[in-house]
């Protein structure tokens, strides 16, 4: 007889519990354009099997909801269903006993807030109005909708330049993309089902790594159109590219001296090496681009004459200036913002940190990048201060963790609160206010707040700031263009409302984001001013992609990008990541689903050639 | 050249050749039922699935293509078991009630599950619910949502070969089915009724809209007097659905078995085809003179699928389609107003009935311009399917009945009037008979070998006295749309267009027999009109003496008064759906 024993799982339920890491990874992969009365059917059954079956509202109310939203889908119900399903669910969630009740009733709720009118087109005309798709995941969630699964094709195959050439057709930054995109193909990457996404930004740096030069196609026959694009980062080089292709003469205007905008004063070559960039950069020239650097509209002429002048004018400026913390002693000495140090280092001036204790505020990319550069420059600790936790924040983990592996500390839950300065006016010390975490905010993020403790000293001789960018869109406000807060309003379709010939998009518009979406605005500013000129040009490739495997591969790891050995990284500003061996870009590539051919692919055509 | 084994024996077949076809090549069946060549090559049944040795799952036949070495095996255990159950499947969401299926017996599920021995299904049924199912009784084309099995194969023809994209999937999940496109019920849609979907449909989820009960009454309606044609596409495949061999299977065949199933008249659509040729070569020469063809060329009217089309997705060429009526309303027409008259017939007693390899013929029937004063020109239209339905209701034995003439006075027929059941055929006709027109002499029938040929696009140019006359003939309408697009951006130039909905034409109309194989037999049953063109004596319109004699009798000449009033049509005097106004 046994008092206790020691538990151990049960076979069956050890099994349970990988089907619930399968299924969360399942969930992960969902494709976008499902339909979302049932998807909320569905997420009401897993629910309802989790029910202990004591109290009525969990046991019975959940199984009467899911027969009435199985009423919904199959045509059975009223739209006096509705209320039902709604009254119901309220009270579920009123007076169930525990969260397995309450929270699957509130996502009912919920659901029938944010797609009511799903529910009502499945009751009066048996359909949905989500305009149901299956789209190739990865192209689909790729602002420039790259080719994922054919230039993986290509990579598995060999053919390197084809693989560049594949990219370029809907994103002439592959050499930049494959270092530094922010890669949200592999979000919703299907091979999640199986195992792990496949390493996509690894397999494109491969290809680009080992691919031969590719020359640019010879562009379409001159139309005789001018274009001007203000802003030489990477969405106006992208539209720059793309039209020169199509027969227009396309100027840029640059506001510094050389091209390549927050890819070269935003990114530190530790990231990006310079001659990744210009890879990109010479490539989109070939094309016969016309550039003018150290131009800045507002100064070195107006908006309104570059209208006049020429018979379109793309706007993609950056967001280049900088956030202020509106903080006491923000203007002492050693206080900088991380646009200003990045800029400043990419025009070849270091600021000296040498063996100075120096705070970064921010937890994004920015931050990241501001804090590793820190350590590159010799301070003696290099402290990331952010106001909520670290999984809070909006850094991709992988820079977060490099910045770790370099000897970055991050200080969470530290709203800065001023900052000390000695006699001389030079930083001595950041004040910030302790937080606690606590209710969830609008955006879905829980909010820190103040916490019941004194105010906190962190000894420093320098503050980085890097809360946020803003652009400085005045020069275009004053030749009419609407704007928000700085960010230029334009269309979808980047066209600037109220202007004759503008078009606008990436940073400009949507404020600071990626360089992925910046190439994306480009691309659709090219196709759109292109049919603004009267034309019809088409961007195209022409290749064959591999046909797949016969069958997928079964179940196998992810290879991720190893970072160089960086026990000592002071005065290193040479790249960190290593790229793929042709052994383990062979093993990734092998890992691509297919998705172009399988499932819907080969159904509804898994390719676009041209755009 | 590859080499593998298939089922241990030894398979060589050129690279790139799919295993289906492979196996094929060596005599082995792989069963498939979604595959459907250059259209429908997704591996959505997964009935044709082999087990190739080192592969960790199971590999559809019809999309993957052998390699050295390749190891296969079709009758293994685990293919077994994958075509069984992937079978069972399907059936569980089919309404097996086959008995009262139109497709029964020609079906290729039928024959899959009877051939794999399947006695009982061991899942549960799953039909779509009642509301679910509901279709529009008066449309020509139905749809039953329980037996499809989405295949794909429909709206992959819509849209690849006809690009009208009218079909598309609806519902997610489990619910997920085929339906029309963009949440818009079939009468709205700018459906062709082409009947492409039908013939490509392996089972019976698509179907004409059923008139034989129809046509049953007024046939045993001794008040009526029923005037019955056959088009020319007809006499080339009738047969097939009654499983009755082409030399027996003939147009006066066909006629005596109408006149068996209590038919009073029987008629040739070939005399109103001659018919249409007078008329058309009469307005082309008219046109062509006016310069009104000098920026689009004149289309030719009489395949309705065409018309539709043209009228919903260009509605901009409307003007360039000739006014003459299709074959059968002109002789339907002519029929009530004519004919009546000649027999001492009281029209308003007349049902006409014509026998067509089409579905839209049906609804060009019921247009609100295809009428005269004594009434509509038509009746009632059946497809070849429909009547072989009938042939087959009645226990007729088509084979023991002695071939029956036509009707006088309209039983005469030219060559030229039965090529229209062809792809440029029409065209055809109509220069031997401009060509006369112009010089005053018959050309050699046989001087237009190159408008024949099933090529869905061809264009020459054609000398008609001192001007040459640029052509095209166009079957299929994605080809139209194309061909329309070039005329659109100025990049093509023609004075005469042939447009046939169906590819191959009529013979490959949307409502003639199934081929259960999937044969696409327009070329077969074209070449048997341009059989039975070259073994008659007369071969030009122009020289059909009833057709002459009603000019002179009846009509006066073509394009005159009476025959604008009884042969030609105003296509603006309705509106497809979507477009302004609704049929």
């Amino acid at each position: 007889m046994n008092r206790l024993s020691i538990e151990t799982p049960l076979h069956a339920q050890t099994v349970v519990q990988e089907l619930y890491r399968d299924v969360s990874r399942r969930l992960t992969a969902s494709p976008p354009g499902l339909c979302p009365v049932d998807m909320a059917l569905n997420f009401l059954r897993l629910c309802h099997a989790q029910t202990c079956g004591k109290c009525v509202p969990c046991r019975i109310g959940l199984g009467q909801l899911e027969k009435l939203l199985q009423d919904v889908l199959d045509q059975r119900a009223g739209l006096e269903t509705i209320d039902l399903i709604e009254r119901t669910a309220r009270v579920i969630a009123d007076s169930a006993d525990c969260a397995i009740g309450y929270e699957a009733a509130a996502m009912v709720l919920h659901g029938l807030q944010g797609f009511r009118e799903d529910y009502e087109e499945h009751i009066r005309h048996g359909r949905c109005i989500c305009g149901l798709s299956q789209p190739v995941p990865c192209v689909a969630v790729c602002p420039a909708h790259v080719d994922v699964p054919g230039y993986i094709a290509l990579v598995k195959a060999g053919r390197y330049e084809d693989a560049v050439r594949l990219i370029r057709k809907d994103n002439p930054f592959p050499f930049t993309c494959a270092y530094v995109c922010e890669h949200p193909c592999e979000k919703q990457c299907r091979r999640q089902m199986v195992d792990d996404a496949v390493n996509i930004c690894g397999l494109k740096r491969f290809a680009v790594d080992h691919s031969a030069p590719v020359p640019a196609p010879a562009p379409a026959p001159s139309t005789g159109k001018r274009v001007a694009v203000i802003g030489g980062g990477p969405g106006g080089l992208t539209a720059a590219y793309y039209l020169s292709l199509m027969g227009h003469k396309v100027t840029v205007y640059e506001q510094r001296p050389a091209l390549g905008g927050m890819l070269r004063y935003g990114i530190p070559d530790y990231r990006l090496p310079p001659q990744v960039l210009e890879a990109d950069i010479q490539h989109i020239l070939s094309t016969g681009v016309e550039v003018h650097t150290n131009f800045s509209v507002g100064r070195d002429a107006e908006m309104s004459e570059l209208q006049k002048e020429y018979d379109a004018v793309y706007v993609c400026i950056g967001a280049h200036a900088d956030k202020k913390l509106g903080l006491e002693g923000e203007d002492s000495q050693g206080v900088i913002s991380a646009v200003e140090m990045l800029r400043g280092i990419g025009e070849g001036r270091l600021p000296d940190l040498q063996g100075k204790r120096v705070c970064v505020i921010g937890g994004g990319n920015v931050s990241m990048d501001a804090s590793r550069t820190a350590i590159r420059l010799g301070a003696s600790s290099v402290t990331c201060v952010y106001r909520r936790r670290v999984e809070d924040m909006t850094a991709l983990q992988e820079e977060i963790d490099d910045a770790f592996a370099e000897g970055c500390q991050v200080l969470p839950l530290q709203a800065p609160s001023r900052i000390e300065a000695d006699a001389e006016g030079h930083v001595t010390a950041l004040w910030t206010r302790p937080q606690i975490i606590g209710g969830y905010g609008r955006d879905g993020r829980p909010r820190p707040r103040d916490a019941a403790q004194p105010e906190f000293r962190i000894p420093c001789e320098a503050v980085i700031v890097a809360i946020g960018q803003r652009i400085d869109s005045r020069p275009f406000e004053r030749a009419g263009l609407a704007t928000d807060h700085g960010a230029i309003h334009a269309g979808e379709n980047t066209f600037v409302p109220n202007t004759v010939n503008t078009f606008a998009g990436g940073d400009a518009v949507s404020g600071p984001a990626t360089v992925i979406r910046a190439v994306a605005a480009g691309k659709v500013a090219a196709a759109n001013i292109d049919s603004y000129l009267g034309f019809d040009h088409r961007i195209a490739v022409d290749l064959s992609i591999p046909a797949p495997q016969l069958t997928n591969m079964s179940r196998c790891g992810r290879v991720n990008l190893k970072s160089r050995n960086l026990l000592e990284c002071r005065g290193d500003f040479e790249l960190v990541k290593e790229g793929l061996t042709p052994e383990e870009a062979q093993q990734e590539a092998s890992r691509c689903l297919r998705c172009d051919h399988f499932g819907y692919g080969n159904f509804k055509g898994g390719r676009n050639f041209e755009w | 050249m590859v080499n593998l084994t298939i089922n241990g024996q030894p398979v060589t077949a050129p690279e790139g050749t799919t295993i289906l076809k492979a196996a094929q090549g060596a005599g082995i069946h792989i069963p498939h039922l979604c595959y459907l060549e250059g259209f429908n090559e997704i591996g959505a049944c997964r009935v044709c699935c082999v087990e190739v040795e080192g592969e960790r799952a199971m590999v559809p036949a019809c999309i993957n293509t052998v390699a050295e070495g390749m190891r296969i095996h079709t009758n293994s255990p685990r293919a077994r078991a994958t075509r069984r159950v992937n079978v069972e499947l399907i059936l569980s969401q089919h309404d097996c009630k086959c008995a009262t299926c139109v497709r029964s017996g020609n079906c290729r599920l039928q024959t899959l599950a009877n051939d794999l021995g399947i006695l009982t299904i061991p899942y549960e049924q799953d039909l779509p619910s009642e509301k679910g199912r509901l279709w529009t009784t008066t449309f020509p084309l139905y749809r039953d949502y329980t037996k499809c099995i989405k295949c794909m194969r429909c709206l992959q023809i819509c849209d690849k070969m006809q690009t009208l994209s009218v079909w598309d999937l609806a519902g997610t999940g489990s619910r997920t089915h085929i339906d029309v496109s963009h949440n818009r019920v079939i009468k709205e849609s700018d459906c062709s009724l082409c009947g492409q979907c039908i013939t490509h449909c392996p089972v019976g989820a698509l179907r004409e809209r059923d008139d034989t009960q129809r046509f049953f009454a007024a046939l045993a309606d001794p008040d009526i007097v029923t005037v019955v044609q056959i088009a020319p596409a007809v006499r080339s495949a009738w047969g097939e659905g009654v499983g009755l061999p082409g030399n027996l299977a003939t147009v006066n065949r066909l006629a005596a078995v109408l006149r068996r199933l209590g038919a009073d008249y029987v008629l040739d659509t070939s005399f109103g085809a001659d018919l249409t040729i007078l008329e058309e070569a009469a307005e082309l020469l008219r046109r062509l003179k006016g310069g009104e063809l000098a920026r689009w060329p004149m289309f030719t009217s009489c395949c309705p699928g065409w018309v539709r089309f043209l009228k919903s997705q260009y509605p901009e060429f409307t003007a360039q389609l000739s006014t003459a009526k299709s074959p059968h309303q002109m002789l339907g027409a002519l029929v009530k107003n004519y004919f009546a008259a000649q027999k001492g017939l009281d029209p308003a007693r007349i049902r006409t009935v014509s026998i067509m390899p089409c579905l839209a013929k049906k609804a060009e029937s019921e247009l609100p311009t295809m009428r005269t004063g004594q009434g509509p020109d038509v009746d009632l239209v059946l497809t070849t399917r429909e009547i072989d339905r009938m042939i087959r209701a009645d226990q007729l034995d088509p084979a023991a009945l002695p071939e029956s003439d036509f009707d006088s006075p309209m039983d005469a027929f030219s060559g030229a009037g039965v090529i229209f059941g062809a792809t440029g055929g029409v065209m055809e006709a109509a220069l031997r008979t401009a060509h006369f027109l112009v010089t005053g002499q018959n050309p050699d029938p046989e001087a237009f070998r190159a408008v024949r040929g099933q090529e869905g696009r061809r264009e020459f140019t054609f000398s008609l006295g001192d001007t040459s006359l640029r052509c095209a003939v166009v079957s299929g309408l994605g080809n139209a749309r194309r061909l329309l697009e070039s005329l659109k951006a100025g990049r093509a130039r023609f004075d005469f267009v042939e447009v046939m909905a169906c590819p191959g034409g009529c013979a490959g109309g949307g409502g003639q027999p199934i081929s259960r194989e999937d044969q696409e037999l327009a070329a077969a049953r074209g070449s048997t009109l341009y059989a039975l063109d070259g073994a008659r004596s007369l071969r030009f319109s122009h020289e059909n003496i009833q057709a002459r004699q009603l000019y002179r009798d009846y009509l006066g000449s073509p394009g005159s008064e009476l025959a604008e009033q009884l042969l030609h049509t105003d296509h603006f005097g309705w509106d497809m759906p979507g477009t302004g106004g609704s049929i």
